[in-house]
């Protein structure tokens, strides 16, 4: 009675995928997250195009608005950064392999059977593409705000020179791209903590506390240069793309930093996930 | 027939486990089972609460690891072979999982899109046809959330049959489905054994099970206390006696002084029944006689598999644990 190994059909790696997106941007839960993340840089705006702020107050970036709309996208990452993003990617993280163990649908996949490797590469990637729609939303909404009140002009750099508008749209493209590198360290501690538990509120919870927490242990000057190691400290770096002479190493060094934080936080995932006991 | 698979009476073992152990903490959960379902078996698996039906089956779909022995699923090893085994293995594990905003439907095309052998163009064809097969095609477009919990089972029911399968394992299929959706179930089974697909079972409905297995397997506190074809199973069992008197006090008394166990009267209808240990029923109706007893019928009976399950199980109501 052995059997023989079952036809693979052609394309179902796409078809994982495609459902697991499906799963994770059709959720309400996680639409109205992103759909919130357009607020803060559309009041930001509305907030200076009122009253402009005296200059050197507020966060980074925020004097140049009114000069230039392309800044309040700089503005909006410099606000959602330490908070905002993290915790819209954190419940989606958090509720990656938790959410279906809790609900009892993991049991079910995994005697489909998807390999439990596979399913952790496919969920990583759904992550992933939701960190970067969340970022994508926050930058859409600084741009359009910014350019309806205060226009799009050629970019004046962070050292005084000024680059065309479309140098400067491209700048911006690098700093998001940027970002979205810099959050794949989080993503990555947010899917192992999800494959600790059964309990996905606990998994969210956990992953954003982990962030703050970081993110307080980075404001204490006492710990030196050692903070340099931490995975949310060059989350606010992208400033570097505003430099007429980008240094790219700076980026690539920083970027290696999050690989670091990825190769850990992955093994460690699949170590655990690839033998944990699914009793839910 | 793969070598090294366990193989009696000449019959090839759709689920084959060799003193599968498995402890929870100090609890011994299941202990030293050695499952025997040989293929085309309608195999009921039985056991009170907590016995350890449930761990057995996520140890033989590989969710949870096994502590000791070995387990062969259509003749090839788990969980080591898994990627080959469970494409024809449908199961129904501990009730029925969903994710609770999306449809029916929607949630079937989930699991088969997570299935790398199923083939994408017949998929919304299989949907519907599992789907109708359980009854359930006027819900296909309501969210899971909206199920009754009878609806939920049969859902739970069809995406173990979204593709052929040559082995279903159904954890408690018949939980909370009505009188209709129980017989459906006992027709399903019969039709799919009929297919030739095995199918391991396990139920509290003992008489449903009666019907539909070949074989069963009782389970009792972690341990397999038997096992074996319906009728081997039941003939192991103590027959028991079923006098009819008018006299039950003094018939009670003899049949208790000539050695027969678990004597009980019948409710208020002039019935005796008793376990017959070992005597003849014309040992004991001459008994009877002479202890001047009146005979108006008496019959040994073979018992329902649910007074066999009580016997080997024990009467208290109270888990193990
Ligand atoms: N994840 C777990 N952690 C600790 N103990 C567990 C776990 N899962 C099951 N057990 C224990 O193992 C024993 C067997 O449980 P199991 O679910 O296999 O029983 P069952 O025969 O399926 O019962 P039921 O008929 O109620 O479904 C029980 O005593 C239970 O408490
Ligand atoms: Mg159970």
């Amino acid at each position: 009675m052995s059997l023989v190994e079952p036809a693979t059909q052609p394309g179902h790696l796409g078809r994982l995928i495609r459902s697991e997106l499906a799963l994770v941007f059709r959720r309400r839960r996680n639409q109205a997250l992103l759909a919130v993340l357009a607020g803060p840089p559309a009041l930001i705006g509305i907030a200076v195009k009122v009253s402009a702020p005296p200059p050197g107050a507020g966060p980074d970036f925020l004097g140049q608005v009114t000069g230039n709309g392309l800044f309040l996208v700089y503005t909006a990452l410099s606000v959602c950064l330490p908070l905002f993003l993290p915790l819209a990617i954190g419940v989606v993280a958090g509720d990656s392999i938790a959410g279906e163990a809790n609900i009892g649908t993991l049991r079910y996949l995994l005697t489909v059977p998807v390999g439990r490797g596979r399913l952790l590469a496919v969920k990583a990637l759904a992550v992933l593409a939701y960190s970067a729609a969340a970022l994508a939303m926050v930058a859409v909404s600084g741009l359009i705000t910014g350019a309806i009140l205060f226009g799009i002009h050629p970019l004046t750099l962070l050292s005084g020179d000024t680059v065309s508008v479309g140098s400067g749209v491209l700048r911006t493209l690098g700093v998001i791209a940027y970002v979205t590198f810099a959050l794949t360290g989080l993503v990555a501690l947010g899917l192992f903590i999800s494959t600790l538990t059964e309990g996905p509120i606990a998994a969210m919870a956990a992953t954003v506390a982990v962030t703050i927490i970081v993110e307080v242990l980075d404001a204490v000057p006492q710990l030196g240069a050692s903070r340099q190691w931490l995975f949310t400290h060059n989350w606010l770096g992208f400033g570097e793309l505003l430099r007429l002479q980008i240094n790219f190493g700076t980026l690539l060094t920083w970027s290696a930093l999050q690989l670091g934080y990825i190769a850990i936080f992955g093994s460690l995932a699949w170590a655990r996930f690839t033998t944990k006991d699914i009793t839910s | 027939m793969t070598q090294g698979v366990p193989d009696i009476g000449g019959g090839a073992l759709a689920v084959a486990s060799e003193g599968l152990t498995r402890r929870f903490g100090h609890q011994v959960a299941v202990d030293q089972v050695s499952l025997r379902v040989p293929v085309g078996a309608v195999y009921g698996f039985l056991g009170p609460n907590g016995s350890g039906k449930t761990t057995t089956i996520r140890m033989l779909l590989g969710l949870i690891s096994a502590h000791e022995g070995s387990i062969h699923l259509l003749g090839s090893a788990m969980p080591r072979s898994a990627a080959l085994v469970l494409p024809s293995v449908g199961a129904l594990i501990e009730g029925p999982a969903f994710h609770p905003y999306l449809t029916g439907a929607d949630n079937l095309r989930r699991l088969d899109a997570a299935d790398r052998t199923a083939n994408p163009h017949s998929s919304s064809e299989r949907i519907a046809e599992s789907l109708s097969r359980v009854g359930l095609s006027a819900a296909a477009s309501k969210r899971y959330r909206q199920y009754s919990l009878g609806m939920k089972q049969r859902l739970g029911i069809a995406a173990a049959l979204l593709q052929p399968r040559k082995l279903l394992i159904l954890d408690e299929p018949t939980n909370g489905l009505d009188p209709q959706g129980t017989r459906e179930v006992r027709h399903l089974i019969r039709s799919l054994a009929a297919d030739g697909a095995t199918i391991l079972v396990s139920s509290h409905l003992l008489a449903e099970v009666e019907q539909v297995a070949t074989h069963v397997g009782i389970m009792s506190a972690g341990r397999l206390i038997s096992q074996g074809t319906l009728t081997e199973v039941l003939a192991g069992a103590e027959p028991r006696l079923l006098l009819f008197t008018n006299a039950t006090g003094p018939a009670q008394h003899v049949l208790s002084r000539l050695g027969l166990s678990d004597v009980l009267a019948g409710l208020g209808k002039g019935t005796v029944t008793a376990n017959m240990c070992g005597h003849g029923v014309d040992e004991i109706t001459r008994a009877l006689v002479n202890a001047d007893v009146p005979v108006l019928g008496i019959s040994q009976t073979r018992p329902a598999l649910e007074d066999l399950f009580v016997s080997l199980t024990g009467e208290g109501f109270d888990v193990a644990s």
